[in-house]
This record gives C-alpha cells, sequence and structure tokens, in this order.
C-alpha cells in the first residue's frame, strides 16, 4: 500500500484516496478545430512512462481535495507532491 | 528428473545463442511470443525466427494468470477472436502433443441487479448469434451447477441468475507456455532468455533490427509482444500507444478438496474463482488503479477481493490464503487488445490484452502470425488496430471483461 503524503492533511495511506491518472492534461482550446488524430491523443493517449510520471490523485476519504504527484512507476517512489495550479517540479 | 518417473523429458528446448539477423524477431517470449513463434513456422513455414525474452520465458503474465478461458465476449469482432482461440485450445494438446490439463469446465457470470440480468441476457442471445455456446441460467440452475454458491434471497447482493458457457474452462499456464516452446523450438525457432531488447532501429521508417543486452541482431520485421511493458518497446521506435500499465493481483488458498466444479466470475460483486487442479482456490478481481510496472500490487486490493469471495462463497470461510502475487497489465481504453501495424513498416504490434490475454494465446498466435507473414492483418484480428482509436470503430468490452479474464 501506498503512503501518499496529502499537501494539507499529511501522510495518509492509499486507500484514502481516489488516482486520478495522468495529471496537466488540458482540454484543448479549440476541439472543434482539432483533426481525428489530435482528438483521440487527447481523449485516449495518456503518457505511460516506466520512470517518474505526474498524476492527479483526490484525499476522497479525508479532505477530498485533488492535487498532484510525482511517483516513479518503476519503483513507487513518491518525489513530489504539489497542490493543483502549481507546475510540476523538477525531478533531478 | 528422470524421463520415467515423470514421462517429462529433462529439457523440452536448447538455449540458443543470438545470431546475427533474423528474419523474425520477436520481443517478448510470454505466451504471445511463443505462440506467434509456433504458428509463424507451421503456418507459414518461416522458422529463421528468434523470441527474445529479457526475463526466463513465459516469467511474466503467463506465469501469473488466473488461466480462464471462454469467448462468450459481446461484440462480433471479440466473438470472433475468441472463439477462434476456444477451438484452437479444443485441439492443442493433440496440435503440440503435450499435456495442457485443459478443463472445460463452464464459466458462469453471474448477475445481481436487473441490470445486470438485462446485459447477460443480451450477451446470451449475441454470443448464440456468433455461434459461442451461451445459456441463461436462473438462481436454481447456478446452484446446481456449483452448489456452493449462496443464492439466498436475503443477502446484499442476491444471485438473480447468470451466463453460462458450459465449452469454457482453465488450462495449466506454464505448460501451455512450454508447450508452444517445444514446438517452436523443434521448427528451429530460437529461444533466447536474458535477452533484452533496448532499441529498435528504424531507417527510412522501416525497422531493420533490435538493440539487446546481448548485442545488436537485425531483423527483416519486427514482432512486439511485451505485455505490460509494451509502452517502453514501443516508444524505441517512436510509436504512441494507447495504453495504462497496472498492476494486477490475484491469490491461491491452500489445497482444498474438491469442492469448486467451475468457474465464477461477478463484475458486481467484484470477483472471480475457480478451483485449480492441484486444489487451491484460484481468485482475482481488478486492477490496482495507479500506473505501475512493480508486479506487486496493495494488499487492500487482496482484501476486497477476498470479502467478495465469501459474499458469494460462505464455505470460503476458514481457507487460508497461501500465496498473493501480481503482474503488469496493458490496459487499453476499450478493453479490447490491439494486433496489427504499426505506421513503421516490418514494425508490428500485440498488445493491449490487459486483464484477459491468457484464453486468447492460440488466437492471437495464429492471427498475429499471418499479419507478420503476409504484412497485413488477419481477417479477425483487423478490427483491432490500432488506428480504431482514431476512426472511433471501438470495440467497448467492459461489460464482458470488468471483473471477468
Ligand atoms: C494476476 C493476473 C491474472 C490474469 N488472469 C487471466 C485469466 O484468468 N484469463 C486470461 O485470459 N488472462 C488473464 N490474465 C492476462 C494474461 O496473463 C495476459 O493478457 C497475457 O499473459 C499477455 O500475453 P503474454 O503471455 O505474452 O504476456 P507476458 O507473459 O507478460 O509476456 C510478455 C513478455 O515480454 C517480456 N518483455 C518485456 N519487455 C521486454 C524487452 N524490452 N525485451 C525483451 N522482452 C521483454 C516480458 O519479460 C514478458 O515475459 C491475467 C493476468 C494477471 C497478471
Ligand atoms: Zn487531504
Amino acid at each position: 500500500m501506498l503512503l501518499i503524503p496529502c499537501p494539507w492533511c499529511g501522510p495518509r495511506d492509499e486507500i484514502e484516496f481516489h488516482y486520478g491518472g495522468q495529471a496537466h492534461v488540458a482540454y484543448p482550446d479549440d476541439p472543434a478545430a482539432l483533426s481525428d488524430e489530435e482528438w483521440a491523443r487527447y481523449l485516449f493517449f495518456r503518457d505511460n512512462p516506466k520512470g517518474p510520471f505526474a498524476e492527479r490523485w483526490s484525499h476522497s476519504a479525508g479532505c477530498r481535495r485533488w492535487f498532484n504527484v510525482v511517483r516513479d512507476t518503476a519503483t513507487n517512489e513518491i518525489h513530489a507532491v504539489y497542490r493543483i495550479g502549481e507546475p510540476r517540479p523538477v525531478i533531478a | 528428473m528422470t524421463e520415467s518417473s515423470l514421462d517429462h523429458p529433462d529439457r523440452l528446448w536448447a538455449a540458443a545463442e543470438p545470431k546475427r539477423s533474423y528474419d523474425v524477431v520477436i520481443v517478448g517470449g510470454g505466451g504471445h511470443g511463443l505462440a506467434t513463434a509456433y504458428y509463424l513456422a507451421k503456418n507459414h513455414g518461416i522458422t529463421n525466427v528468434a523470441v527474445l525474452e529479457r526475463g526466463w520465458l513465459a516469467g511474466g503474465n503467463m506465469a501469473r494468470n488466473t488461466t480462464i478461458i471462454r469467448s462468450n465476449y459481446l461484440w462480433d469482432e471479440s466473438a470472433g477472436i475468441y472463439e477462434h482461440a476456444l477451438k484452437l485450445w479444443e485441439g492443442l494438446e493433440d496440435d503440440l502433443g503435450y499435456p495442457l490439463l485443459f478443463s472445460q469446465r463452464g464459466v458462469l457470470n453471474l448477475a445481481h441487479s436487473l441490470q445486470d440480468v438485462r446485459d447477460g441476457v443480451r450477451r446470451v442471445h449475441a454470443n448464440r448469434l456468433n455461434g459461442v455456446d451461451a445459456e441463461w441460467l436462473g438462481p436454481e440452475q447456478v446452484k446446481e451447477v456449483c452448489p456452493i454458491v449462496d443464492v439466498s434471497p436475503d443477502v446484499r447482493y442476491p444471485v438473480l441468475g447468470a451466463t453460462y458457457q458450459p465449452r469454457a474452462g482453465i488450462a495449466k499456464h506454464d505448460y501451455v507456455a512450454w508447450g508452444f516452446a517445444r514446438a517452436a523450438a523443434a521448427y528451429g525457432v530460437d529461444l533466447i532468455e536474458n535477452c533484452e531488447v533496448t532499441g529498435l532501429d528504424v531507417r527510412d521508417g522501416r525497422v531493420t533490427g533490435v538493440r539487446t543486452t546481448r548485442g545488436p541482431i537485425a531483423a527483416g520485421r519486427v514482432a512486439l509482444c511485451a505485455a505490460g511493458h509494451s509502452s517502453v518497446v514501443a516508444a524505441m521506435a517512436g510509436v504512441a500507444l494507447p495504453l495504462q500499465s497496472h498492476p494486477l493481483q490475484a491469490l491461491v488458498s491452500e489445497l482444498l478438496e474438491p469442492v469448486h466444479p467451475t468457474v465464477v466470475m461477478s463484475n458486481a460483486v467484484h470477483v472471480y474463482v475457480s478451483q485449480a487442479h492441484k486444489g487451491e482456490l484460484v481468485m482475482g478481481a481488478g486492477i490496482d488503479a495507479p500506473n505501475s510496472y512493480r508486479q506487486r500490487g496493495a494488499f487492500h486490493v487482496i482484501e476486497r477481493q477476498m470479502s467478495a469471495a465469501l459474499e458469494l462463497f460462505p464455505i470460503f470461510a476458514r481457507a487460508h490464503v497461501l500465496r498473493t502475487w501480481g503482474g503488469v497489465v496493458d490496459v487499453t481504453p476499450d478493453a479490447s487488445p490491439i494486433v496489427g501495424l504499426t505506421g513503421v513498416d516490418g514494425l508490428y504490434v500485440n498488445c493491449g490484452w490487459g486483464t484477459g490475454g491468457f484464453k486468447a494465446t492460440p488466437g492471437v498466435g495464429w492471427c498475429y502470425a499471418h499479419t507478420i507473414a503476409h504484412g497485413e492483418p488477419h481477417p479477425l484480428s483487423a478490427p483491432f488496430s490500432l488506428d480504431r482509436f482514431t476512426t472511433g470503430a471501438l470495440v467497448d468490452e467492459h461489460g464482458a471483461a470488468a471483473v471477468a479474464h
């Protein structure tokens, strides 16, 4: 089980959280202008790295707020936790 | 081990050293890679083939799955490829000359709500139209097929009925891998372990070879079969795939007397259970939510599987967990696989089987080998092309695939 440090509540067990997948995926500015390929990219393609991954979590059984985490998918190590609206931290 | 004691040869195949070049290099020595190599040789006479495996042969999801085999998917496209696979399973022990403990003990997919009932009945009709054996059973008939399921009406999620596919069942996953490996090696296919592909060479839009931890290998064609690592390998040629890799866990109990004669799956209560030949209860459920390439998951997911199993089978209350484990599965947005061309000449992809690709092993090996041999999709795998995510022609099998494997 992951121990996830909520930026508001501190470290809590994974069981209190809901996963939200890749972070920083912006809704297209002008969806109607997209080609089919671009729309497919937006709808269906998400990064799937083996390594550091910026992802969203919601503390659904706690403060109920969404936030972002950089976690290494090869080790499950959490490198950074940051609030929605903040830029992705640079991981050394 | 002597041949007489277990009626089994000491070696099923000879470990091969990588040659400098092959007509076809298969990346990934799981069930799909091995079956593809076998049918390339058997159906198409292509034997200058290497299967490259970063670990040991069939040590990935092929070693970790819960071996459910069935073909009762909803859509025509899925029925086509899964039923093709099931028909091949029915002759596979003879074809490979190897015991697979293939046991057609049937599968029940339980319904616990009116919507489950509607979906189940619809699926039975769809299956029949596609020539897939399927029946709708009421609670009493469910009890006849599997007496230990609790069908009493006063539980939280009463069993309102079930779909039943009698020809479904289980097989011994390791034997399946070894059977394909032995037969492929007998055709002259090189099976190369401890050989991780670290790069794909692409020149002028055409794949020319692979780089590996055991040196570069030239290849006329390269066929990816890397399951949970497909995104990582495809990225080496700049190919993006709509996949997310997740741990999928399962567990077994200690050995018990035979109590469970079939396979029972429940999407709503969210568990599936069968009993292995040796006697362990084998159960599993859904993926761990976060993406991960770790072949392990969180214990709360196992706890939920067990509480779901107890809800359906109160008799399991005193069974003990012997072992839990996980594999990394490659999940697509529509719960259907991706099999076919990549946009890079000579580079083919087979992935996205997620939680349910064991049952497809012979079928996908057959269709993928055809695709590689002819440079164009086999008719049964054509609907599962990568470009369906652009055209919008998805094959949404979430209903038939949810807890189901
Ligand atoms: C717990 C669990 C339960 C399951 N239950 C069922 C079930 O009941 N029924 C069902 O139909 N399906 C089930 N599945 C799904 C099924 O196991 C998979 O869909 C199927 O095994 C995938 O095909 P494969 O056998 O080729 O995969 P794998 O055996 O995972 O083969 C892929 C291989 O590629 C290798 N590889 C990866 N990267 C590289 C590289 N760079 N270079 C060289 N080699 C590489 C890996 O080491 C691996 O051996 C289950 C899966 C899990 C994890
Ligand atoms: Zn919180």
